[in-house]
């Protein structure tokens, strides 16, 4: 049951979280994870936020992609 | 969608696949990749990515379907505390028509059965708190990715002081399963596609002894088409290029090599690990989760009686071979001859991540 979404923090109140993906909005808990702030992006699973999106590295990953597309 | 249509790029799909192509022309000796994890034999399934690799790569399904992996016994419990007046069931959805040895979930339902399909365990303990006069279980079946989830609930539980929830653990960890495959030595395996949201708990570092005993690349994965291809292709190249098999993340958005810290203390607070039945496998030591004595109060095989049938197995599913990655569906002798989707005969055909589901939505 790997099914888990990238999904943005919208709201916050103490544990919980209110997150949205395309224009759906859920509530989660966010006790799985330390500082968390409004506008991050969160993988969301079985309602818990599990892990912060690595905005970072998402970029990484897609420029070292389209580089190698360039090369080719 | 922010973070997932990136992943879906068709130009950085087919670019990967021509590097693929290049690589393989100069080894064209056959590849068996294994997917573990069933949301990623799904999300090739959809993706149609099989047909577009060259033919000398093979991808294998293998065990990461927790509801295909849950034993009949746990299910005839499960069917048993459902029996009692006292208990609700609560559950993931996926669970409701797995077939035991003689009912289901959803036979059950029928009957009178008071069960809920929740989304997440945090729905099991509302329902806990509005009917106090109820035991409310709920099913606890999952991998690393959903143990956290249950820990999490289990002492917030405690911290509230709710006394008529508890849980019925089924939990499984992934990389002992992955050990028994490689040391069954029934496959050639030259590489994992690891499952990235299980990854996304325990990180990299629990994969590395199959790198350094067992001699086989790993990429940890995530699930949008580009992710997978791109994992396929860093194997590749590990291969082709004799690189010495080590275990790297694709996933590096999600995937820490340290996994999820407060999610892993967690569950090592409420759970202990123990020896665990795999449907298809068989006993796999200390590959299960066990809720704690200090949790006891929480842990419905300590709470709550019931007397469970004996097992029956249903002698023509394959479910077995097929989760150990040995055959496909299409050497079933019951595939869409008997069992489907509506009326599923073993627990892969009912599983939105199992194999036989997969065969039989998206054809070979």
């Amino acid at each position: 049951m790997c099914l888990a979404v990238p999904m943005r923090v919208i709201e916050i109140k103490d544990n919980e979280a209110v997150v949205e993906l395309g224009g759906l909005k859920q509530k989660i808990n966010l006790g799985l994870l330390e500082k968390i702030d409004v506008g991050d992006y969160v993988i969301v699973h079985a309602g818990f936020a599990i892990q912060k999106l690595d905005e970072e590295e998402a970029e990484k990953t897609l420029s070292f992609l389209r580089e190698m597309a360039e090369k080719l | 969608m922010r973070y997932i249509d990136e992943y879906r790029d068709p130009g950085l799909i087919q670019m990967l696949m021509t590097k693929i192509d290049h690589l393989q022309q100069h080894y064209p000796k056959e590849l068996f990749l294994m997917e573990v994890c069933g949301t990623h034999t799904m999300a090739i399934f959809r993706s149609g990515l099989r047909n577009l690799l060259p033919k000398n790569i093979r991808l294998l399904s293998g065990p990461g379907c927790p509801v295909c992996v849950t034993p009949n016994h746990y299910l005839d419990k499960a069917i048993a505390y459902t029996r009692r007046d006292d208990v609700i069931i609560t559950t993931f959805g996926d669970m409701i028509k797995v077939p035991g040895s003689s009912s289901s979930l959803e036979k059950e339902k029928g009957r009178g059965g008071d069960i809920r399909v929740v989304y997440s365990v945090m729905d099991a303990l509302k329902i806990a708190q509005e009917y106090p006069g109820k035991n409310i279980i709920f099913l606890g079946i999952g991998f690393e990715t959903t143990a956290p989830t249950l820990a999490a609930t289990i002492k917030m539980a405690k911290e509230k002081n709710i006394q008529n929830f508890s849980v019925f653990s089924g939990h499984k960890l992934i990389p002992p399963a992955m050990q028994a495959l490689v040391g069954a030595k029934e496959l050639h395996i030259d590489g994992f596609i690891c499952p990235g949201h299980v990854s996304t708990i325990i990180g990299g570092r629990p994969y590395g002894f199959i790198a350094r005993e067992y001699k086989i690349p790993c990429v940890v994965a995530g699930f949008e088409p580009l992710d997978i291809v791109q994992a396929i292709f860093m194997l590749i190249q590990q291969i082709v290029n004799q690189d010495p098999p080590s275990v790297r993340i694709q996933y590096t958005r999600s995937v820490k090599e340290e996994g999820n810290p407060k999610a892993l203390d967690l569950m090592e607070e409420v759970f202990e690990i123990k020896d665990s039945e795999w449907r298809g496998i068989g006993d796999i030591p200390e590959s299960g989760l066990k809720i704690r004595g200090n949790f006891s109060s929480f842990d419905a095989e300590v709470n709550i009686e019931v007397e469970v049938e004996d097992t029956k197995e249903n002698k023509g599913c394959i479910c077995g071979p097929i989760l150990r990655g040995i055959k496909t569906p299409l050497d079933c002798k019951l595939f869409k001859k008997g069992c489907s989707p509506e009326n599923p005969i073993g627990a892969c055909m009912v599983s939105s991540e199992g194999t036989c589901a997969a065969y039989f939505k998206y054809g070979d």
